[in-house]
């Protein structure tokens, strides 16, 4: 296909990128059988579910893999158990369970009858093996969480069996932070980099598709309606008609721009598709749909290759645009 | 070859909150699903397949949650399946399910969808900034409030139409036991003098956010007629359309994506006049505006007329074409759950097991679902009788 040869291999560099970072505290509840878990870890005692058929599983699950009924039944087991299997981690990362050098292993405890998969803390990997006995290392500051299991290290042969039964009443711990960490590298497309890059030198440039002739802002690695890039680059005016737009009024986490404010699509002049953009300037009350706007730019030294170049629209003062003029951008 | 006749023979929900602290995910899910069993008389051993579905994995920060939720379905040793097509996602998840037994792959389908909204937020989840791009948007309310305005200027449709259609929901949401919002004296009044949150949209014209699953169980025709079921609802045809997001001239109002479903949806379903045949609708309203806003892109009106249905209080439990008796999306909103809600809801009304919500004789019922920027589209009609085609 003919666009498909019009892509240069060195793509990389012919466009922008940014990094990107997206966190956030997710608020877990856990129901009755992992809450039990979490309050028990809390109190130093491991718990695993009894199934239909008899085996017991640490951590317990929510329902039987093979009846699907709920678990109800909870036993402690020890907190001593063998390594049935591991592999060593030699470079640890971020959030890991230790920041040296360690095993994660499936340990099999003792009183359980599937493993758990956690970390074993020894000096090298030859101190590990298949077989070994290990303990529990617990926290020193409980949390409710599996990591009151710090990690399993080396008990030696005579380990006793650990954890004691107690007394479970209502759960202590019903619900987990999990906080969750994504960071990326955002890359924009060749034709909007164009744009971009405009943008840094105070334009507008915009790019018709060859096919429909529609002219998009910013330009398209594929126009919607007909699946080729966007391509004649037509440089656009700062000013347009604001179709329509809402007055935001809500606060909401990771808002930059103080409420109340106005989102608004602007239709650049000779563009065939509007932008949201911020209106100011202005009153509120007073926006209306079909109000001539016109940007007002950052100071030059302040520009970047972003769209924020431009701070607000304001209004140009000249006569409301018609609306059979902008009704079909509706 | 023909399609196989499938129907719903069970269908579950859970009571929708804005916390359901006492469930996990999966625990929230098996609500649903067990309440799905117990309604068709059916255990997961009779179950051949499951279908789960929810919207982006960024609201409970659980990537790939079918993977967890596979002993709590049911499904280890049968074919499972996750469908995503963002706030339509609970239809379009009914529809695989009912396209699974239709072809004849399967005899019985669990389906189920959800959201546990209270483990994120949502607001803040939909408003990621994107880098080089003016950071305005502000949530779903900030995506579509400018459209909202769009209708109103387009069809000229007096302001309080959209608070008559959040008074009528909420009102409709007292009957139904398993509704998030019970707010007793909701008024076109009270929701008027409510706090502009995204003007033209008010606080009270806004779905909350809400916990909660629905889940169905399809069937074919052989395993209807060996269920005890004997008022299954009965699938008359299903569409899904999708189209971009931003395209230049896209209409925004009413998109063709709709107005090609529900022509098709028409069309398979032998509906020629769709206000006359169809007794009631659940429809996917989480904004008021948009109950008119869909009458018209769904051709029960002509362009520009949607409102005048609604201003009539033709769309009351009592009206010509009454819609979401349920309370709808305005009421519970467990966003992934929220279409197979509509879905299920438009089932319940065929079987005639809505309970206080029930529409006198309904016998064809309409579940629509939409999701996006407005661009996936997923609906079905389910009636009391065998479909004829």
């Amino acid at each position: 296909m003919f666009h498909f040869c019009a892509m240069a291999p060195s793509t990389e560099q012919r466009v922008l990128h940014a990094p990107m970072k997206v966190e956030f505290d997710y608020t877990r509840s856990l129901g009755p059988v992992l809450s039990a878990f979490m309050s028990a870890l809390k109190q130093h005692s491991v718990l695993g579910g009894v199934l239909a058929d008899g085996r017991v599983v640490v951590p317990p699950p929510e329902y039987d893999p093979v009846t699907h009924a709920a678990v109800t039944e909870l036993v402690p087991v020890s907190d001593v158990g063998t390594v049935l299997s591991w592999s060593w981690v030699a470079d640890p990362v971020s959030q890991q369970p230790l920041e040296v050098p360690f095993a994660f292993a499936q340990v099999l405890l003792d009183g359980a009858d599937a493993p758990l998969l956690h970390a074993v803390s020894v000096p090298s990997a030859s101190d590990m093996a298949t077989g070994m006995r290990v303990r529990v290392k617990w926290a020193e500051e409980p949390t409710g969480t599996i990591r009151d299991i710090a990690f399993f290290e080396a008990a030696g042969d005579d380990a006793s069996d650990g954890s004691a039964s107690m007394e479970f009443g209502a759960p202590e711990v019903t619900g987990i932070v999990s906080p969750v960490h994504l960071a990326y590298d955002y890359a924009a497309s060749p034709e909007e980099t164009k744009f971009f890059r405009g943008l840094a030198e105070g334009k507008l440039f915009g790019q018709r598709c060859p096919v429909c002739e529609k002219v998009y802002i910013p330009p398209r690695g594929a126009c919607p309606v007909d699946g080729v890039p966007t391509a004649e680059e037509i440089e656009l005016p700062d000013r347009g008609t604001l179709t329509t737009f809402c007055v935001v009024n809500v606060p909401f986490q990771g808002q930059t721009i103080p409420i109340p404010y106005v989102s608004a699509y602007v239709l650049l002049d000779g563009a065939d598709i509007a932008f949201l953009h911020l209106i100011l300037d202005i009153d509120a009350a007073d926006v209306r749909m079909g109000m001539r706007v016109e940007a007002v730019w950052k100071p030059r030294d302040e520009w970047t290759t972003s769209l924020d170049n431009i701070k607000y629209f304001r209004p140009t003062g000249e006569p409301d645009a018609d609306y059979d003029t902008y009704k079909h951008h509706l | 070859m023909a399609k196989i006749p499938a129907a719903v023979i069970g269908v579950g929900q859970t009571h929708h909150r804005a916390k359901r602290e006492d469930v996990s995910i999966a625990g929230l899910l098996r609500e649903a699903v067990d309440r799905a069993l117990l309604d068709a008389g059916l255990t997961f051993d009779d179950i051949d397949a499951v279908v789960v579905g929810k919207a982006p994995d960024l609201f409970e920060g659980v990537m790939m949650p079918e993977l967890y939720l596979a002993d709590a379905l049911g499904a280890a040793g049968k074919p499972l399946l996750r469908v995503h097509t963002a706030g339509s996602v609970g239809g379009s998840t009914a529809i695989v399910a009912a396209s699974l037994v239709q072809s004849g792959v399967h005899e019985r389908v669990l389906t189920v969808a959800f959201e546990k909204q209270s483990e994120s937020n949502a607001m803040w989840a939909l408003s990621i900034p994107v880098p080089f791009i003016m950071p305005v948007h502000a949530g779903a309310g900030g995506y579509f409030a400018p459209h909202v305005r769009s209708y109103i200027r387009r069809s000229g449709a007096p302001g309080h139409i959209g608070a008559m259609v959040a008074a009528k929901d909420r009102q409709n949401a007292l009957k139904n036991p398993y509704a998030h919002l019970h707010n007793e004296g909701t008024t076109v009044e009270s929701v008027l003098a409510s706090t502009m949150l995204w003007d033209p949209i008010r606080y009270d014209e806004t779905c909350p956010s809400s916990d909660g699953a629905c889940a169905l169980v399809i069937a074919s025709e052989a395993a209807v007629a060996a269920s005890g079921v004997t008022n299954p609802a009965w699938i008359h045809g299903t569409q899904m359309r999708s189209e971009p997001t931003t395209a230049a001239e896209r209409d925004q109002v009413n998109p063709q994506a709709g107005r090609d479903a529900s022509a098709a949806l028409w069309k398979q379903a032998g509906i020629t006049n769709p206000i006359e045949e169809i007794d009631c609708a659940e429809i996917y309203v989480p904004f008021s505006w948009f109950e008119p806003m869909w009458i018209e892109n769904l051709g029960f009106s002509g362009l520009g007329d949607g409102w005048k249905l609604t201003e009539a209080g033709e769309t009351e439990i009592s009206g010509k074409l009454p819609i979401n008796m349920s309370g709808g999306v305005l009421s519970s909103n467990p966003i992934g759950a929220s279409g197979m809600l509509r879905f299920a809801e438009a089932s319940l009304q065929v079987m005639g097991e809505a309970g206080e919500h029930q529409v006198d004789g309904a016998r064809k019922a309409l579940g629509h679902a939409y999701g996006g920027g407005s661009q996936f589209f997923a609906m079905w009609v389910v009636g009391a009788d065998k479909p004829a085609n």
